[in-house]
């Protein structure tokens, strides 16, 4: 017949305790997770161009189709 | 501690085994339920709002980083603990946690709390924490607390930046009125902590510790808590004129000052034999008065932001 070692027997509150702290620490990690991937602030997919929260105004960025430089032949 | 250790310390007879409730005890948790109430306030007056699980989550990462900060001053402070009759059942005293499991403790959770708030909000506010814990830890418990009789003052002033913390968690910045609500908490707890001093024997001359009634005299102290009273007051009313005040702050806040003010006049314009013969009703009333007006004053900075007819 299994017998619980005396020390796990000893320990079984605290050890019950700190599952439910690891638990609640994975249940904010996803909701983090899941907040931050929803608001788009956590993470920029942007390779090669630069990022849009480190442009000041992203509008004055922008070149207006009829400035756009002519090439000469 | 390791398996092997207890199995030695259980064989020589049972020592007590720490539970969660130690471990729990550790965090202090009603000095934390302070840095939680004024880090939300700072949290809900902060321009812009945040998603609610997010600053749900910060106040949980600034409550755990309290909770560390209180581990690690419990770790440093155990020799004067178990001198006080207050302290001496605390975890580490009683020998229920080992020094080094506290201090590893204090540690763990410091790290834990400091990146998680960076990552939930931002690095402005989870350096403020951790400048915070640093403070509390180093500063005061293992610096300031042994040697200096302004030690409440110090120590007062690690209890105050959670608002600012709250509010830099929603807006990456500590601009005057999160500095304000630090200065309010700053003036409010030494009058508060010296009411009490006055009136409940503290054993703190047992620890060695140089408190200001025993190093500076009783009189003193209440001549002290006077004029703090008075730098209280101009704090709490400056914050009325700002962006997270309003026409309901300033009411509030001459209410609150006003009973104060007589409340700590009070104190200050009587020796202590008048104290000793009504049982120190003064200083009783100004610590309760205390305790009402921190908790009136950052509610209506709340209902100032919430109501549609608050603010200026």
């Amino acid at each position: 017949m299994h017998q619980d070692h005396e020390i796990h027997v000893r320990r079984r509150g605290r050890n019950f305790g700190l599952l439910a702290v690891l638990l609640g620490f994975i249940v904010v990690i996803f909701g983090l997770t899941v907040v931050k991937v929803t608001s788009g602030g956590f993470s920029e997919a942007f390779d090669h161009v630069a990022r849009p929260a480190l442009v000041p105004d992203a509008s004055l960025n922008e070149v207006p189709a009829t400035s756009a430089p002519e090439v000469s032949q | 501690m390791t398996d092997l250790s207890l199995h030695i310390a259980t064989s020589d007879g049972p020592a007590e085994e720490a539970g969660l409730r130690d471990y729990w005890q550790l965090l202090k948790p009603r000095l934390m339920s302070l840095s939680v109430f004024t880090a939300l306030v700072g949290l809900l007056v902060a321009p812009g709002g945040v998603h609610p699980f997010l600053g749900a989550t910060s106040i949980l990462w600034i409550a755990v980083g309290a909770g560390a900060s209180a581990a690690l001053n419990m770790w440093f402070d155990a020799d004067i603990d178990r001198v006080m009759k207050r302290t001496r059942n605390r975890p580490i005293p009683s020998g229920r946690v080992a020094p080094s499991d506290a201090l590893a403790f204090g540690l763990f959770l410091t790290v834990l709390s400091v990146t998680m708030l960076g990552l939930t909000a931002n690095w402005v506010a989870a350096g403020w924490l951790f400048f915070t814990i640093f403070f509390y830890a180093v500063i005061y418990s293992m610096w300031l607390k042994r040697t200096t009789s302004w030690n409440t003052v110090i120590g007062g002033l690690a209890g105050a930046f959670p608002p600012l913390i709250g509010y830099a968690a929603v807006t990456g910045t500590t601009p005057v009125e999160a500095w304000l609500m630090v200065g309010l908490i700053f003036m409010w707890t030494p009058p508060h902590f010296w009411a009490l001093a006055l009136f409940v024997k503290l054993d703190y001359h047992a620890a060695r510790i140089p408190m200001l009634t025993v190093t500076h005299g009783r009189d003193e102290t209440r001549r002290q808590a006077w004029l703090w009273s008075l730098g209280l007051v101009a704090v709490s009313l400056v914050t009325a004129f700002t962006a997270i005040g309003g026409p309901l702050t300033l009411a509030v806040a001459l209410v609150l000052n006003a009973v104060w003010l007589q409340r700590a006049w009070a104190m200050y314009r009587r020796t202590d034999a008048e104290a000793e013969a009504d049982k120190h009703l003064a200083e009783r009333r100004l610590f309760k008065w205390s305790l009402i007006y921190l908790f009136a004053h950052f509610a209506v900075f709340v209902a100032e932001a919430a109501l549609p007819f608050g603010g200026w």
